[in-house]
């Protein structure tokens, strides 16, 4: 339990800290911003690798979720980090 | 590898989003700031695979590499004037993924057979299902929404007024399935219809919301992956999935506000507001 309430303590600070980060976004950063921090949601992939990396002892049917978890997180992040950098780029040629 | 110095890892790559989302949001610093949190990324992922925990690593390769070329030719490929649509699918399979890894944790629960005595497990199982139910609506709405923008369905909202009270309705019956779910009474079947019933949430949340304001519904569901991400972070007790997926949530969340405040509505008025209005007049309108 205790270590259920440091991680909840981590929670909550990082909520706050995640409100105080975005504060004047202009308009033409509001699509990279989206798709960057998108990308940064695929951090769910550490438990996709957890998942899929586990071994036999926990049967095929964790390993098949964490395969596609990976598959599918790992497409979130590289397309994601991939296709801001693409976006951001047009904006300072335009610029 | 310690766990220690792994979790000292993921600090740093925690650290690396916080510097990341905060560059995105100047000009000057945005590109920049987008390198910080894909490397922050590779630091996460560089350091799992050194996990002790990882003892198959065919599959996780095999996923990895599968993932990082269609990723890669999808964000090569695709033309700029699509970019919502990206975003919406990739935003989508973030969702998935993190369905994919509570529902790899549940039957990692079901079959190490542990009894429901520890407050532990009880918290887990409740991270399990929400986990469920955020991925997967997350998911099924952006899915929705990349058909909407693609044209591949009707951009319009689509709805009827009273389409809330189902929504909140299917919202209560996934809730009672999943407390069943925790508290033992439910097995195969009600993960299964867990499932199916976040599946449809997602997808009548979607419906009703058209035209212009698609790009709020992008931002909120991405802020709902990261939501998952952190109920995900929550099952396994890691602290870089509930730090980004805190951030990510809290971010996405102010994002959408700042986008409604632009657009000159409300989020409210976003979510449920179209249906209210009389049939749609205002829906094209710009």
């Amino acid at each position: 339990m205790e270590a259920f309430i440091i991680l909840l303590s981590l929670f909550a600070l990082a909520v706050f800290l995640g409100v105080e980060l975005i504060t004047k976004v202009p308009p033409t950063l509001h699509t990279p911003l989206m798709s960057g921090s998108n990308a940064i949601s695929g951090i769910t992939i550490v438990g996709a690798i957890l998942a899929a990396g586990s071994g036999d002892a926990s049967g095929v049917i964790v390993q098949l979720l964490g395969f596609v978890a990976i598959v599918f997180a790992t497409i979130n992040v590289v397309g994601g980090f991939m296709v801001t950098n693409r976006m951001l780029k047009m904006f300072r040629r335009r610029s | 590898m310690n766990s220690v110095i792994i979790n000292l890892f993921y600090l740093v790559a925690a650290l690396l989003f916080v510097v990341g989302i905060k560059g995105l949001t100047r000009p000057k610093t945005a590109v920049s700031g987008n390198r910080m949190a894909a490397l922050g990324m590779l630091v996460a992922i560089v350091i799992t695979l050194l996990d002790r925990q990882v003892i198959h690593y065919e599959i996780v390769f095999a996923g990895l590499a599968l993932g990082t070329l269609m990723g890669a030719l999808m964000a090569v490929k695709i033309q700029m004037t699509a970019m919502p649509q990206m975003v919406a699918i990739l935003n989508g399979l973030g969702g998935g993924a993190s369905l994919g890894v509570a529902a790899a944790s549940y039957f990692s629960f079901m079959a190490t057979d542990s009894e429901l005595s520890s407050a532990t497990l009880i918290v887990a199982n409740c991270a399990v299902m929400l986990a469920i139910l955020i991925g997967t609506v997350t998911f099924s709405g952006s899915a929705v929404a990349f058909g909407k923008l693609q044209e591949i369905l009707p951009g319009q909202a689509i709805g009827f007024s009273g389409m809330k009270f189902v929504n909140l309705g299917l919202l209560l019956a996934s809730l009672a399935v999943a407390l069943l779910l925790i508290t033992g009474q439910a097995g195969m079947g009600g993960f299964i219809l867990l499932v199916a019933l976040s599946l449809l949430l997602g997808v009548t949340l979607v419906m009703p919301i058209g035209g212009a304001d698609m790009p709020v519904v992008i931002a909120l569901l991405n802020s709902y992956s990261g939501i998952a991400a952190a109920a995900a972070g929550f099952i396994m007790g890691n602290n870089v999935l509930i730090i980004s997926g805190a951030l990510v949530g809290a971010s996405g969340i102010i994002l959408t506000r700042i986008m409604c405040v632009a657009m000159n509505r409300s989020l409210l008025n976003v979510l449920f507001g179209k249906m209210a209005e009389a049939d749609g007049n205002s829906i094209d309108a710009d």
